[in-house]
């Protein structure tokens, strides 16, 4: 909001990192909360490792996007394209043509589908100076488009030949109980947070979101940087295509619907503002957890899925009051 | 500042390019699939010109698409027939705009497939004020008076064979589940209806969990994966949908589960693969089938040609004709294979 978040001065700096942990809290009881009616309505079958290890491994996918829409959203963008570019990546990813070249091939195409798009975005919006709204709303509208021209609404499945790659979310995959779609969630989620909080780049993402002018001022190649939070989004996008063809065995122009959506919620009830400047990565994969819980224990207990919307809705709104709340005392108590 | 947007016009004109490039390199070079069909009736003698209109919704994947390729390949097995597409739309607004531009174009029949049978029931009483025949595809109109004939599929007796089916296979003991398609689409709540009432007949057998999917494959995968979590033991489950069967059958597989017999829904061509090669724990899939299309196209040629249909005493085309259910075993998916969907 104003000039000294941009060039913020190191102990400014820890202080908001303080008040960021403290709007983590309200998110850490929410899920508390929520492991809690878990273990009371379904003792036997809530808190068990079988139950951990679904949902973090249902948490996986739409987690490593919302990584990528942390850092977007933080330097005061947004992208709605993550759906779209997730179908456009799997059904490319899956055509029979790119998987002549086996495992590698798909890998590589899902993640160069992810990376392209997220550089057209990145390039629509910092260089052609569209509205990061429009511009992605431009991408979604077309990638969804090319998903179902390219699939012929059809669901692809994954050749025989790649089977390996599917094997990789069977249980004999696991490395010491863990899946390996967790690990690459938890890989994803380190090095951004390191890349955020350690680095340059992060420190830049922060300042932009904050105040662009201040930014541009201060010396930072404000276009460049916004088309790389894209280009970085749909990175993200594109390792996610992966570990959704290991978990689904194939592409269709349906995958990936409203995950835009889940994502900007995990964020914002992570605590990142929509306005950009202040946010952490923790939050978000805390705000992931959330939601993934929710599913999970709704399943459980056997409850239709319109009490189950009812309340996700519920719960964001509770989460972000009580963020509100932490973070107004927090900042009242430090600042005077 | 002119050159700024030239600048801009080539960068976007290039990326759009290499995007366009990419797509026709590796897009499927298979052709498209032939809807099969079943054998031609005995009218099949070419006769006089029929335009027929076909107005769906929008055809993005599973048994939707098979509707608009069987329609199309049907069409085009007909001499005398001319088949015009409208695109498809799931807004009840952009189609019924799109029905008035077939009433317009004075089609002799018109084929629809309402993305809401309720909101476009207008529409069809307006061409058949025109005096164009409708025949109403699966979707049903409000009122009669707003289509000459009903083809369809009948969703509560897939519940039904799924559950009598599931019945015998269980001899009549045990606990099953079942995987529901989305939960506000009515078909769902006849599909589940249907389930119930077969269950009735088996006092042994208990349902003890219900999980609605949307459809998709990644929403099948996810919440087969908890009800498996759910339940470390039960005997059968139905799921509504083959398409999120997919998903689901790789959840089965991912929690290495194999104590349950499950049963599919619609008849795709993976579930069908997967119960010819007995492989799995999908053993059957109860039919809703896509060939109501072609059906839709065979009648609509034959009411432009003031035709009845053969093998029945009828002077005149039925105004309702319901497909059957049929469940698809390792036994018999043979015969079914070819009018499979992908």
């Amino acid at each position: 909001m104003n000039a000294d978040q941009a060039v913020a001065p190191e102990p400014a700096r820890r202080f908001s990192v303080r008040l960021r942990e403290a709007r983590n809290l309200g998110l850490v009881g929410v899920l508390a909360v929520l492991v809690l009616i878990g273990a009371l309505t379904e003792p036997g079958q809530f808190l068990t490792t079988g139950t951990v290890v679904l949902v973090l491994t249902q948490a996986s996918v739409i987690g490593v996007i919302t990584v990528g829409m942390t850092f977007v959203i933080i330097g005061g963008g947004i992208d709605l394209s993550v759906g779209a570019v997730v179908a456009l990546a799997t059904v490319w990813a899956t055509t029979r043509s790119t998987q002549q070249f086996g495992i590698t091939g798909i890998v590589f195409t899902a993640v160069a589908v992810g990376v392209g798009c997220g550089l057209v975005s990145g390039l629509l919006i910092a260089y052609g100076r569209l509205v990061a709204f429009i511009g992605t709303l431009a991408m979604l509208a077309s990638a969804r488009g090319l998903a179902i021209q390219l699939s012929q609404g059809r669901t692809q499945t994954v050749t025989s030949s790649n089977q390996a790659l599917v094997d990789l979310g069977y249980q004999d995959s696991y490395v010491l109980g863990i899946p390996p779609l967790v690990l690459i969630f938890a890989a994803v989620a380190l090095v951004g947070w390191l890349v955020l909080n350690r680095t340059t780049f992060g420190r830049r993402t922060y300042a932009i979101g904050g105040n662009l002018e201040a930014a541009r001022l201060a010396g930072i190649n404000v276009k460049l940087h916004t088309c790389l939070l894209y280009v970085l989004s749909g990175l993200c996008c594109g390792i996610a295509s992966v570990m959704l063809i290991i978990l689904t065995s194939s592409g269709t122009s349906g995958n990936g619907n409203l995950y835009e959506l889940d994502a900007i919620a995990a964020v914002i009830i992570g605590g990142t503002l929509l306005s950009g400047g202040r946010g952490t990565l923790v939050g978000s994969v805390l705000g992931v957890l959330v939601f993934t819980v929710i599913s999970v224990l709704f399943t459980l207990n056997n409850l239709p899925t319109a009490v189950q919307q009812l309340a996700k809705g519920v719960i964001i709104v509770l989460a972000v009051l009580v963020q509100r709340r932490a973070s107004l005392y927090s900042s009242e108590r430090t600042t005077r | 500042m002119n050159t700024d947007i030239r600048r801009r016009a080539f960068l976007t004109g290039a990326t759009l390019a290499g995007v366009g490039a990419l797509a026709a390199c590796t897009s499927n070079e298979e052709p498209p699939p032939a809807a099969a069909t079943a054998p031609q009736g005995a009218q099949d003698a070419p006769g006089k010109r029929v335009t027929v209109g076909f107005a769906g919704p929008q055809a993005d994947h599973g048994w939707l698409n098979a509707i608009t390729v069987n329609a199309r390949a049907e069409a085009q097995r007909h001499s005398d027939v001319e088949l015009v597409v409208a695109e498809g739309s799931n807004d009840a607004a952009t189609q019924s705009a799109q029905i008035d531009a077939l009433i317009n174009r004075k089609v002799d029949v018109l084929v629809v497939l309402p993305a809401d049978g309720k909101q476009l029931t207008p529409a069809g009483r307006k061409a058949m004020d025109a005096g164009i025949p409708v025949i109403n595809l699966d979707r049903i109109f409000d009122s009669p008076q707003a289509y000459r004939t009903w083809v369809g599929g009948d969703n509560y007796r897939m519940g039904v064979n799924a559950g009598n089916y599931i019945g015998q296979q269980l001899k009549g003991q045990g606990t099953v589940l079942e995987l529901a398609g989305i939960d506000t689409l009515e078909l769902t709540a006849q599909r589940t209806q249907g389930f119930d009432d077969a269950l009735a007949n088996y006092p042994g057998i208990r349902k003890v969990g219900r999980a609605a999917a949307e459809f998709t494959v990644p929403t099948g995968q996810a919440r087969m994966a908890e009800l498996l979590q759910a339940h470390p033991q039960f005997n059968a489950i139905w799921n509504h949908d083959d398409d999120q069967g997919v998903g689901a059958l790789q959840a089965v597989r991912q929690a290495g589960r194999s104590d349950f017999l499950m049963v599919g829904g619609a008849g795709s061509k993976a579930a069908m693969e997967a119960i010819k090669s007995d492989n799995s724990v999908l053993k059957a899939t109860v039919l809703y089938p896509p060939t109501m299309a072609a059906s839709a196209v065979r009648l609509a040629r034959l009411l432009g040609q003031a035709k009845g249909v053969s093998d029945l005493a009828e002077q005149e085309i039925p105004a309702s004709v319901t497909t059957f259910s049929a469940v698809v075993t390792k036994e018999n998916v043979d015969k079914y294979l070819p009018v499979s969907f992908e």
